[in-house]
């Protein structure tokens, strides 16, 4: 069982206290925005075999959205952070390009 | 290769020869330097694409390549049913032309491919689920898909060991289809292997694509753990893996890979012989010909490549159906195991051109592709030969969802299996 640690109450909980959401950081664009960039934002997903930066939401706890660094194809987490921030903290940036040499970046 | 047909004549045949003269059903070829068609993934798709474009198209140049074994993708992890009750026009098209070419692929393949049309019931659990199904029955009588409303103790006369009552959710009738069914997962995919391999096509396994060679906006090969191979055409039908395909070949996919997992009960004497779906508690059931209750349940929420789930799906799956099925409650549970597959946001399969010419794809089928293999098939060799979609996979391109023309198959079944 996938097990996260919500940055914000420190506690690290099984998945069944927390609700997925998808691809972190994708770039928003709403009116005005071109028709390709809205289908991007909305539908276009990385899906990577590798590095995976996600939403997750600690729904059976503080009910806040959080962010998560985690490999899908194998399942290891690399860190959890607040949701306040456009881009990963460099600490957890760097720790992946420690274990993962060739992982390609975030965008 | 010249195919020695399987009947009852072989049968007799080899048994009086100790079986001592079977051949084997496919060739395992290398590589040739190129191909009129490289078809990536010999999943049942792939297979029936290949089959197609031959039997139908006349195109035989063509390699199936695959990473692993034939069939061993989400092809042979699935829990088999077969039923083409969708709401919306495109599905049910593509799915009732899959069904229907199930009636006799076995005649057509010369190989059993165990078609069962034992009946399938879509329970329904709640109000809202008796109204949506009865409205699914009548967009089917439309489409010209045979489905039905049956009453609760109809339900009980197929299904005896169903608890009609409760407690929480009593059975208030069902969508019933009776050409619904299984199949044999395994003798689809070999069955259409050993037909392609008997056209002269290639079926190249242990062979890993790893790039996807282009210039000038249009396709000319392939890299693989094989060596480079080119193609005047490329189809990628990987299933779960569409979006690291879709990387090489340098675009994006609305596509979504989890887990999604399915298990299997000690067997047991026959006890059910239709297949059951109770969509609200999220779970369905068979009986295998061994008499195991094959019993799957919803994905992972969570993109996952590793081809095992989360265990509380089991947990919750089981429980849920012990409610409606109390008999299984002192039961067993022997194996386990999960595939990965191709989530959209509407539930409905691509089969599009891409922005490479060229290259084609057919994904997305996610939870509910096996009972579609033939169908596919069939429509995704049409858009291979002709470079433009048929009727049968023009709604599925990848342009619905720039243009907000989505097959909405998310609500019409909960459990998209
Ligand atoms: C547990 C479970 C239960 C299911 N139950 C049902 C059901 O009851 N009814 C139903 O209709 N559907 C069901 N499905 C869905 C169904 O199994 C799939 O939709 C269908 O099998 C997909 O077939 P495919 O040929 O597209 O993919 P696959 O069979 O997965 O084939 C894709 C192939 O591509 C290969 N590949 C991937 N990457 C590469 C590469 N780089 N190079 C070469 N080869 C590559 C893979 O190894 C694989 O063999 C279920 C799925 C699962 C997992
Ligand atoms: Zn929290």
């Amino acid at each position: 069982m996938l097990t996260l640690t919500c940055p914000y109450c420190g506690v690290t909980v099984e998945e069944t206290e927390l609700a997925p959401g998808g691809e972190a950081h994708l770039k928003r664009f709403g009116p005005g925005a071109s028709d390709e960039d809205f289908e991007g934002y909305l539908f276009a997903r990385k899906n990577p075999k590798g590095v995976h930066f996600e939403r997750w939401r600690h729904a059976y706890g503080c009910g806040k959205w959080f962010l998560a660094a985690r490999c899908t194809a194998t399942l290891e987490v690399f860190g959890t952070y607040p949701a306040q921030t456009t881009e990963p903290p460099a600490e957890l940036i760097a720790k992946i390009n420690e274990k993962r040499p060739n992982w390609g970046g975030w965008k | 290769m010249a195919l020695r047909r399987y009947s009852m004549f072989a049968v007799a045949r080899e048994a009086l020869r100790f079986h001592a003269g079977w051949e084997r059903a496919w060739q395992s070829p290398a590589p040739k330097k190129r191909y009129d068609v490289v078809i990536v993934g010999a999943g049942g798709h792939g297979l029936a694409t290949a089959y197609y474009l031959g039997k139908v198209h006349g195109i035989t140049n063509v390699a199936v390549i695959e990473k692993g074994w034939l069939g061993g993708g989400n092809t042979g992890r699935n829990t088999t049913i077969i039923r083409s009750n969708y709401l919306q026009d495109p599905s049910a098209a593509i799915y009732e032309k899959a069904r229907s070419l199930y009636e006799d692929l076995s005649q057509d393949l010369n190989y059993n491919v165990m078609f069962s049309p034992r009946g399938l019931l879509m329970l329904a659990q709640s109000e809202h689920e008796m109204r949506g199904y009865k409205r699914t029955v009548y967009a089917n009588n439309l489409q010209g898909v045979e489905t039905r409303w049956i009453t609760p103790s109809e339900v009980k006369d197929l299904v005896p060991i169903v608890n009609i009552d409760g407690p929480r959710y009593p059975v208030l009738g069902a969508l019933y289809q009776e050409r619904g069914g299984t199949a044999r997962h395994d003798a689809v995919a070999w069955g259409y292997a050993r037909a392609c391999s008997a056209m002269g096509m290639d079926i190249i396994q242990q062979c890993e694509v790893t790039g996807v060679r282009t210039a000038n906006g249009k396709v000319q090969g392939v890299e693989t753990t094989k060596g480079s191979i080119d193609c005047g055409k490329l189809a990628i039908v990987v299933a779960g893996h569409s979006s690291v395909l879709a990387e090489m070949a340098g675009f994006r996919l609305p596509i979504e890979s989890m887990a999604l997992q399915a298990w299997v009960s000690e067997p047991i004497k026959p006890c059910m012989d239709v297949v059951v779906m109770a969509n609200l508690v999220h779970g369905y059931m068979s009986q295998s010909d061994k008499g195991e209750m094959v019993i799957g349940g919803g994905t992972d929420g969570f993109n996952n490549y590793t081809q095992r789930g989360s265990w509380h799906h089991v947990e919750e799956t089981t429980r849920a159906l012990i409610e409606t099925f109390p008999i299984i409650s002192r039961l067993k549970m022997l194996r386990q195991w999960g595939g990965i597959v191709d989530m959209t946001g509407d539930r409905s399969p691509i089969l599009s051109k891409t922005p490479v010419e060229n290259v084609f794809v057919n994904c997305g089928w996610g939870t509910g592709g096996f009972k579609s293999i033939p169908g596919s098939g069939w429509a995704m060799a049409e858009l291979v030969a002709k470079g433009e979609p048929g009727p049968l996979a023009a709604d599925f391109g990848l342009n619905r969802f720039k243009e907000g023309r989505f097959i909405d198959e998310s609500v019409a079944a909960g459990v998209a299996h």
